[in-house]
């Protein structure tokens, strides 16, 4: 295997000493970025050639389950004309200044679908340069000029000649050319080259996954580890007013009992003696949260009311002409509530971390979407400084964004803390996992559509109630954008054509903690948006999908989606009796994305059947069309899950779902047939991971429309007792 | 108190309270980390194995019950842990996607086809239906256990 660098210098192209193996990094970046992104970027991945030949490609995303450690490294391999066979993917270690996606201002966060997106670039010119400095080498070594060399295969090939040398024979006598080649977008190869982008590869991570020798946070194990699980406060923001931990401390392995700030911990020898302590603490809680106010119903009546009042204060998201005036003057105004209660992530992998603190350093193994928010957690448990923060990457049992959040690592290192030299690692159960959720916000909306006498758009204004996702999670980011929240109250934007358009924002302050959770506020907004087209089209007695693509004139990627998943579905064929189809579209994550539902209603019962499911998505150039494939229908069934029964009841803020019994997510027996439809275009590629999410609500609301009579609902989720009171109400 | 049982055909002892489950006993006493924790309570197929040839919840299977018995984990369902003709079908078919809960399906549905060659679609929705995958490749576990159940 090849060797690595051991010091990296920004502005240098290494070789390393002996045989061991070229490696290169990328001097030269303001030539290579972006321009966009060049100002918060400050370094780029890289590649090393050991003498076997063997590219060891740096992944600079983790593993999740996206696929993105073999769609980057493809990327890269492509530009460098790389054998794949002879590609080595490795998560790259964190080092934000080598590896920080452009996309995030240079942070190594792996979320709202950005790998791709980020970095596609970044690999290809990686590659492309390290071809150079590989093509540069064999010139010197064949002594032939550099124009007379191509490469193919891991090979520099001179064909005059027909003399070849390997990747691997140039890294054994590879030195540093001066000056440095540098890579621009003209040495990128044509689409029309492809070998790796826009075909399938298998995945790398997958033989691993299918034996048990795939690692993740959880499967942390080092010599002198000790356990802890803990009991944390029922609501968010409290703490333990009284410990008796005399019974906890008895259990045989339990080494000691900690107040941590929000719950209480039992250390042992072994994971299952921690939990048996952890079922014998008395904790009494200070039931002083805020939260401990709310139910699912209050909250709802609270938001629904908040949303409607337009005199309340507000930040606008979008203002595009005089929407509050075109509607007072309109001659009739659509008007719809909806609203959403708290979802969870459920990461089959419950929340864990370990953690070594030693000699003021800090050492976290914990499957994690954000190195920056795990420096953050070790630092501020530690009484230390972030760069002393060392976070290893492995694979993540699902992320959704929950492992972007810190508490796990946290909690670990406070406890690191108090036995330094000693790693701790805590581990949640599920019922801390769903409890302590950072659910996807609840919220509450109203969309106001003002029409002409011809039923013709004049004003669309649309009102989002909802805990800041970045008020807590990103708070300098927060105040920079002066309260507007991208994240739990974005996508309220479209490509419709409407003349004039107004997206506001009230943040909710009610003690909930709100995370960023696959498709985030995409998947609430464009419900609200889609269920209002659909009206709208209702109203002038059109067809849902002419209507769609009469607003979306100029938008021909749009259109296009729109016509293939008609097209897929039969749009036009009359369903059999008691079944109807519906509509979705979706641009969130600049993806262009649209779903049909094919679904029924036991109107005695209320319950809905998703009987198919069909998509099309247009992500620009599909790096990995199966894969892209694979996450629309896992992300079309974190849809169909939110969209009909996931759901979480707050009891005086105390959330009443625990584990798998109460809170319900899809299971074999739940999945209809889905067929996805990827339109891969020449065009920049853009997010997949959650672009399956949005899409799906709103195709199943607008079928069961045309079977209610126009009956529409407007809550998620659809559950039997609400699909009733909509049958019943007006 | 020690106790014995066999773990992928080698004879083992473990150190461990009676009532321990057998999922920390596989996982951080035998360090075979490929069988996963998901719910402790039986209800999402993440932890199963196999004791005396039966998928089990070890989640919810104390120690004590293996005494004795065989338990295969995933790595121990086949020698090179890449040949077994489900193993091989979840790579052909790209089954996983963030992997976690696949030792477990992979384990239940060697159970089915150790005990019905060729299962119908909606037999192997009712034998698998136990085990939750959040990344949703219901699909293709089902096509991936039809291949190799026609291999």
């Amino acid at each position: 295997m090849t060797t690595h660098i051991q010091k990296l210098s920004r502005r240098s192209f290494l070789v390393s000493s002996g045989a061991a193996g070229i490696a290169v990094t990328f001097g030269t970046l303001d030539n290579i970025l972006p321009a966009e992104a060049a100002a918060d970027f400050t370094a780029n991945a890289w590649v090393s050639i050991g003498p076997d030949g063997i590219a060891t490609i740096m992944s600079p995303a983790v593993e999740m389950g996206q696929g993105t450690l073999t769609a980057l490294p493809a990327c890269l391999a492509e530009d460098l004309n790389a054998d794949w066979a002879k590609v080595h993917s490795q998560t790259a270690p964190d080092n934000e200044k080598l590896y920080g996606n452009p996309k995030f201002h240079g942070h190594m966060v792996t979320v709202a679908s950005k790998a791709v997106d980020g970095y596609f670039e970044v690999m290809r010119l990686a590659g492309a340069q390290a071809r150079k400095i590989l093509v540069a080498n064999a010139a010197r070594i064949l002594k032939v000029p550099e124009s007379e060399l191509t490469t193919e295969m891991s090979t520099v090939v001179h064909k005059k000649s027909g003399r070849k040398l390997g990747y691997g024979d140039i890294a054994k006598q590879a030195k540093m050319p001066d000056p440095m080649p540098k890579a621009t977008k003209a040495d990128l190869k044509p689409v029309s080259q492809f070998r790796y982008i826009g075909k399938d590869l298998a995945r790398v991570d997958i033989p691993l996954k299918v034996n048990g020798s795939a690692k993740y946070g959880l499967d942390t194990q080092l010599p002198g580890m000790v356990y802890a699980s803990v009991l944390h406060a029922p609501v968010q923001g409290e703490k333990a007013a009284k410990i008796d931990d005399k019974a906890a401390k008895a259990v045989k392995g339990v080494m000691s009992v900690h107040s941590l700030p929000n719950g209480v911990a039992v250390v042992g020898k072994t994971l299952e003696a921690t939990m048996k302590g952890k079922a014998a603490l008395k904790v009494t809680w200070t039931k002083s949260a805020k939260a401990r106010k709310w139910s699912n119903d209050t909250l709802a009546a609270k938001y629904t009311k908040i949303a409607g009042d337009w005199s309340h204060k507000s930040v606008d998201m979008l203002k595009n002409g005089d929407a509050d005036g075109a509607i007072g003057k309109a001659k009739k105004v659509l008007a719809a509530d909806f609203v959403n209660d708290h979802v969870a992530h459920c990461a089959m992998e419950p929340l864990n971390a370990t953690s070594l603190v030693k000699d003021g350093n800090v050492h976290l193994w914990t499957s994690n979407q954000s190195v920056i928010d795990m420096e953050l957690a070790g630092s501020i448990a530690a009484g230390t400084k972030p760069n002393m923060v060392k976070v290893e990457r492995p694979f993540l049992g699902g992320g959704f964004g929950r492992r972007t959040d810190w508490d796990a690592a946290f909690e670990a290192t406070l406890l690191a803390k108090q036995m330094p030299g000693t790693p701790v690692k805590v581990v949640w159960s599920r019922q801390d996992d769903v409890m302590r959720d950072m659910y996807r916000p609840f919220a509450g909306q109203r969309i106001e559509v003002g029409l002409d006498e011809n039923n013709n758009v004049v004003g669309w204004r649309h009102r989002i109630v909802a805990a800041s996702y970045l008020a807590r999670g990103i708070p300098p980011l927060f105040k920079a954008l002066k309260g507007k929240d991208p994240v739990s109250a974005g996508n309220g934007d479209f490509r419709y054509a409407v003349p004039a358009q107004r997206v506001d924002y009230v943040r909710a302050q009610d003690g909930f903690q709100v995370g960023a959770w696959r498709g985030i506020s995409a998947g609430y907004t464009k419900f609200a948006i889609e269920s209002m087209v659909d009206e709208l089209a209702d109203t002038k007695g059109v067809d849902p999908l002419e209507l769609r693509i009469s607003l979306l004139k100029g938008h021909p990627r749009a259109i296009a989606v729109l016509k293939a998943v008609a097209e897929m579905a039969n749009w036009k064929q009359k369903r059999p009796d008691g079944r109807a189809i519906g509509l979705g579209y979706s641009d969130a994550l600049e993806t262009h994305t649209a779903a049909v539902a094919e679904v029924s209603l036991d109107s005695k019962t209320g319950q809905i059947k998703v009987h198919h499911l069909w998509a099309a998505v247009d992500p620009g150039i599909a790096v990995q069309p199966k894969n892209v494939m694979a996450q629309m229908e896992g992300a079309m069934l974190f849809g169909l899950g939110a969209a009909l029964k996931e759901q979480i009841h707050l009891k005086d803020g105390v959330p009443q779902e625990s584990n798998f019994d109460g809170y319900h997510v899809n299971r074999m027996a739940d999945v209809p047939p889905i067929e996805v439809k990827v339109i891969s275009t020449n065009n920049r590629p853009t997010g997949i991971g959650e672009a399956g999410v949005p899409v799906v609500a709103p195709a199943i609301a607008n079928a069961v429309a045309r079977l209610t009579g126009g009956k529409r609902l407007r809550q998620l989720p659809m559950t039997p007792k609400r699909v009733k009171q909509a049958l019943r109400g007006a | 108190m020690a106790i014995s049982f066999t773990i992928n055909g080698k004879p083992t002892h473990v150190d461990a309270e009676p009532d321990t489950p057998l999922l920390w006993v596989v996982r951080d006493h035998l360090q075979l980390t490929g069988t996963k924790f998901g719910c402790g309570a039986g209800l999402c197929g993440a932890c199963t194995v196999h004791l005396d040839g039966k998928a089990v919840r070890s989640c919810q299977t104390p120690v004590s019950h293996a005494v004795g018995k065989k338990v295969t984990t995933i790595e121990g369902l086949s020698a090179d842990g890449m040949s077994h003709p489900l193993q091989k079908a979840w790579v052909e078919e790209q089954v996983p996607q963030c992997g976690y809960c696949q030792s477990g399906q992979i384990m239940q549905a060697a159970e089915l086809l150790a005990t019905n060659k060729k299962p119908t679609r909606d037999e192997i929705v009712a034998h698998m239906n136990g085990n939750i995958c959040r990344c949703g490749t219901y699909t293709r576990i089902i096509e991936a256990i039809q291949k190799a159940a026609g291999a």
